[in-house]
C-alpha cells in the first residue's frame, strides 16, 4: 500500500528526515516510536502534505501512485488520513457542517452522490458511539472549547466517518488520561480492516497496550534505527531509547 | 503570506464590465448651475431646489473630513460629472419600456427586471448612474398602501411625505459628504409603509455606476409608519475603471412608534486593482431614527470600494427603542475600510447591539470606528459591542476605534474584541480532510462571519457568502 524509500525532508532549510525507508501493507499496523525531535511528527506531516515541509529526496508510493505529487486534499480524497497531534480550531463552523463537507468531498472524488444533512446525521450517530461522544458535539464549532481528550476523540470520529485506507495517528495519545486513551484506542481498533492500514506515531509504549502493532520502528535523527515486532516496544518501555541509539 | 492565500485573495472582479448605451452626461464641474440643472432636469418643485441650494452653499463652507483612518489624494470635485442618465429612460416609463440593453446589464448582474423573470419575492428599484430605471412589484405593493418608487417619482407623487421627512434624520448640514449629496443627489429609492402594515416582501434597491468620471449620489428615504415592518436590501456594483469614482449616498430611515426596519446592504463596488489603481470612493451617510418601541437593524457586508467611509447609525429617540448593527467589512488588495456605527441613546430603556467583523487581506487596512453615546435622560440604556478582526497574511492591518460617552449612571455597556489570524495550519487541517484551498478559506471566513450572515435574509446571505468568496478566495459554496 505504502512504500517509502529513502525519504528526506527539511523545514526552513533544516534537514529533519534523513533517509526513511518503510513499507506498509494492507491490514498492518505500524508503530513509529522515538525520542523527541527524532522526526516522528515530521514523517506524519510529510505524508499528509503539510506545505511547511520540503521533500528534499526519496520517494513515497501509495497504491502505485507518487503520493508526493498529490495535493493534500487529493491525498485525503485517496484515503490518506492524518489524525492531528494538535487539532485545529475553526470558530463558527459546526463540527457537523465541517465533517459533512469533508465526507461529501471524498464521496464526490469517487463519483458518489453527496449526502444531505439528515442522512449524514444518521450516519454520524452510529460513529459517535464508537468514540463515546454525544451528538451535541456535532453542533459545536470545530474543536473550539474542546478539552484535549475531546479533540482527540473528534479526530478519531473524523477517521471513523471518512473511512481512510491509510490512517496516520500523530501522537494521538499525548495528553490523554487512561480512560480517554482506551476510548481512542478502541475506536482505532474497531476501524481496522484487512484492506486498510495504520501508522501510529507515539512517544510512549502505553498506547500500544491497546493498539497492538504488527511492526514497531524506532526513529532517531531522521532515520529508522531499529525495527521489530511488539516486543521491541516493550523493551523500549523497560530500557528507554538510549541503548537503541547507542547500538545505531 | 502563502502563495495559496495570496492567489485566492487576488480574484478577478466579475462585475467589472461596462455597458454601452447612450447616456446623457453633464460635463464635469460643480456649481450652483449644476445644482439648478439637476433639479430642473428632474422637474422638481421650488422647495426642493431651495433645499439643494442651501445644502450646496453650506457645503462650500465645509471641509472634507480627514479623521478616518484612510489615505487618498485630494479629490477634485470639479473634475467629476454630477449627472449621467441613460438616454432611453423616460420619466415614469413602465418596465416594459426599459432599454433592452439595460435589462441585459441587470440580468448580467443577476437581477432581472423583466416582468416574467423578476426576482422571486423581492421588489427591486434599479438605479443606474443618476436615475432609477425601473421598480418592480409596484402595483402589488400598492394594494397594501405601500409606496415603493424612485425618489424622483416620490417627489412628484408624494411631495408632502418627502418634504416632511427629507433631511429629518440627516440634515443637509450634517457632514461634508451628506451636504454634497443633499445638493446634487440625482435619484434613489423611496419607500413608505403605512401604519400596521407588514410589508409582504423584501424591498430592494440595486445601484449600478456605469458612466466614467461620474459621481453617484443617490438618496434613499424609508418611512415606516407606526407598527409597520419592512425588510430592505441594497446591492451595488460598478465597472472596472482606472480612475477613482466618488459615491456619496445618503440613506435616511424613520421608524415611527412600534415600527421595525431591517436594512441590509451587500456593497460590491469596484475595489481597484492590487496596486490601488481605480476603485470607488464610498463615502456614505446612513442614519435611522427610532421612535418609541421601534427597532432598526442595519446589516452590512462591505466587500468592495477602494475606500469605504460609512457609519450606519441609529438615533434611539423613543423609549424602549432598539438599534442593531451587524457588519462584515473586507479590505483586500489596497482597499481601506473605515466603518462602524453610532448608537445614540436618548430614550429610556433603549438597547443597542453592535457586532462587527473585519477581515483584512493582502495590503488591506480595516478599521472599526464606533460610538456609543448614552444621553443623561437615557435611563436604563444598554449596549453590547463585539468587534472581531481577522487577518489574512502579514501585510494587512486591523484597527479598532471604539468611543463611549456615558451620561447616565444606570447604563450598562459591554465590549468584547478579538483579533485572529487565518493560518496555514487551519487551511492545512481542512485540506487534510479533502477540502481544497478555496473551500477551506471560505469555510473559515464564513465561520468568522456567521453571526452577521444569520441576520441577512436567506437569499441575500447566500449572495453575501458568495461575494465574500469572490472577493477573498474564489467562489464560496
Amino acid at each position: 500500500m505504502l512504500v517509502i524509500n529513502d525519504l528526506h525532508a527539511a523545514i526552513d532549510g533544516k534537514p529533519i528526515l534523513k533517509g526513511i525507508t518503510l513499507t506498509v501493507n494492507a491490514g498492518e499496523v505500524h508503530a513509529v516510536m522515538g525520542p523527541n525531535g527524532s522526526g516522528k511528527s515530521t514523517l506524519a506531516q510529510v505524508l499528509a502534505g503539510h506545505p511547511a515541509y520540503e521533500v528534499t529526496g526519496g520517494s513515497v508510493t501509495y497504491n502505485g501512485v507518487d503520493l508526493l505529487e498529490l495535493a493534500p486534499e487529493v491525498r485525503a480524497q485517496h484515503g490518506v488520513f492524518l489524525a492531528f497531534q494538535y487539532p485545529i480550531e475553526i470558530p463558527g463552523v459546526t463540527n457537523a457542517y465541517f465533517l459533512r463537507a469533508a465526507y461529501n468531498e471524498i464521496r464526490k472524488s469517487k463519483g458518489l452522490e453527496e449526502v444531505d444533512p439528515m442522512e449524514f446525521l444518521d450516519l454520524v450517530e452510529e460513529k459517535l458511539k464508537l468514540v463515546d461522544m454525544d451528538v451535541s458535539m456535532m453542533s459545536r464549532s470545530v474543536n473550539v472549547g474542546f478539552s484535549g481528550g475531546e479533540k482527540k476523540r473528534n479526530e478519531i470520529l473524523q477517521m471513523a466517518v471518512l473511512q481512510p485506507m491509510l490512517s496516520i495517528l500523530d501522537e494521538t495519545d499525548s495528553g490523554l488520561d487512561i480512560d480517554a486513551l482506551r476510548i481512542v484506542a478502541n475506536g482505532v481498533n474497531a476501524l481496522k480492516r484487512p484492506d486498510n492500514a495504520a501508522i501510529v506515531v507515539t512517544h510512549y509504549q502505553r498506547l500500544l497496550n491497546y493498539i497492538v502493532p504488527d511492526y514497531v520502528h524506532v526513529l532517531a535523527g531522521g532515520r529508522i534505527v531499529k525495527s521489530g515486532d511488539k516486543s521491541l516496544a516493550l523493551e523500549l518501555e523497560a530500557r528507554g531509547y538510549d541503548w537503541v541509539l547507542e547500538a545505531a | 503570506m502563502s502563495s495559496t492565500i495570496e492567489s485566492l485573495v487576488n480574484r478577478e472582479y466579475q462585475y467589472g464590465f461596462t455597458t454601452d448605451f447612450e447616456a446623457e452626461t453633464l460635463p464635469p464641474g460643480l456649481s450652483e448651475e449644476t445644482v439648478r440643472f439637476i433639479s430642473a432636469k428632474k422637474g422638481e418643485p421650488q422647495w426642493l431646489l431651495d433645499w439643494r441650494l442651501k445644502a450646496f452653499r453650506r457645503w462650500l463652507t465645509m471641509k472634507e473630513p480627514h479623521w478616518g483612518n484612510v489615505q487618498y489624494p485630494p479629490i477634485d470635485y470639479q473634475a467629476a460629472s454630477y449627472y449621467s442618465a441613460p438616454k432611453s429612460v423616460k420619466p415614469l416609463a413602465s418596465l416594459d419600456d426599459v432599454d433592452p440593453q439595460l435589462l441585459e446589464m441587470y440580468s448580467k448582474l443577476g437581477i432581472s427586471l423583466s416582468e416574467q423573470k423578476r426576482m422571486n419575492g423581492v421588489a427591486v428599484d434599479a438605479v443606474i448612474d443618476s436615475v432609477s430605471v425601473g421598480t418592480t412589484y409596484r402595483e402589488e405593493l400598492s394594494k397594501f398602501g405601500i409606496i415603493f418608487m424612485s425618489f424622483g417619482e416620490a417627489v412628484r407623487e408624494h411631495p408632502e411625505l418627502v418634504q416632511q421627512y427629507l433631511g429629518s434624520v440627516i440634515p443637509y448640514s450634517d457632514n461634508f459628504f451628506a451636504a454634497l449629496n443633499s445638493a446634487v443627489f440625482s435619484d434613489g429609492s423611496f419607500c413608505y409603509i403605512p401604519k400596521g402594515v407588514r410589508c409582504p416582501m423584501d424591498l430592494s434597491t440595486y445601484f449600478r455606476i456605469n458612466a466614467a468620471e461620474t459621481g453617484q449620489f443617490e438618496r434613499t428615504l424609508i418611512i415606516a409608519d407606526e407598527g409597520s415592518y419592512v425588510s430592505y436590501l441594497e446591492g451595488c456594483t460598478a465597472p472596472k475603471r482606472d480612475t477613482n469614482q466618488l459615491h456619496a449616498a445618503n440613506v435616511e430611515i424613520i421608524a415611527l412608534e412600534g415600527a421595525t426596519v431591517k436594512y441590509s446592504t451587500v456593497q460590491n463596488w469596484y475595489a481597484g486593482d492590487e496596486n490601488g489603481l481605480g476603485g470607488i470612493y464610498n463615502f456614505v451617510t446612513k442614519r435611522a431614527k427610532a421612535m418609541k418601541n421601534a427597532k432598526v437593524s442595519w446589516t452590512q457586508v462591505e466587500t468592495g470600494s477602494a475606500i469605504t467611509w460609512k457609519y450606519p447609525s441609529v438615533i434611539l429617540q423613543g423609549d424602549n427603542s432598539v438599534g442593531e448593527f451587524y457588519s462584515v467589512a473586507v479590505a483586500s488588495k489596497m482597499q481601506q475600510a473605515d466603518t462602524g456605527t453610532k448608537m445614540i441613546h436618548i430614550g429610556r430603556n433603549t438597547r443597542s447591539t453592535i457586532v462587527s467583523k473585519g477581515i483584512s487581506a493582502m495590503k488591506g487596512q480595516n478599521s472599526y470606528r464606533g460610538k456609543v453615546q448614552i444621553l443623561p435622560k437615557a435611563e436604563g440604556a444598554r449596549n453590547y459591542t463585539q468587534c472581531d478582526s481577522m487577518l489574512v497574511g502579514n501585510a494587512c492591518g486591523a484597527h479598532t476605534f471604539p468611543y463611549v460617552e456615558v451620561g447616565n449612571n444606570s447604563a450598562i455597556l459591554e465590549h468584547e474584541a478579538s483579533t485572529s489570524k487565518i493560518g496555514e495550519d487551519q487551511i492545512f487541517y481542512l485540506k487534510a480532510r479533502g477540502l481544497d484551498a478555496e473551500q477551506a478559506v471560505s469555510m473559515i471566513v464564513s465561520g468568522f462571519c456567521k453571526e452577521v450572515f444569520k441576520e441577512l435574509p436567506m437569499e441575500f446571505a447566500l449572495e453575501a457568502q458568495q461575494l465574500l468568496g469572490i472577493t477573498l478566495e474564489g467562489s464560496v459554496g
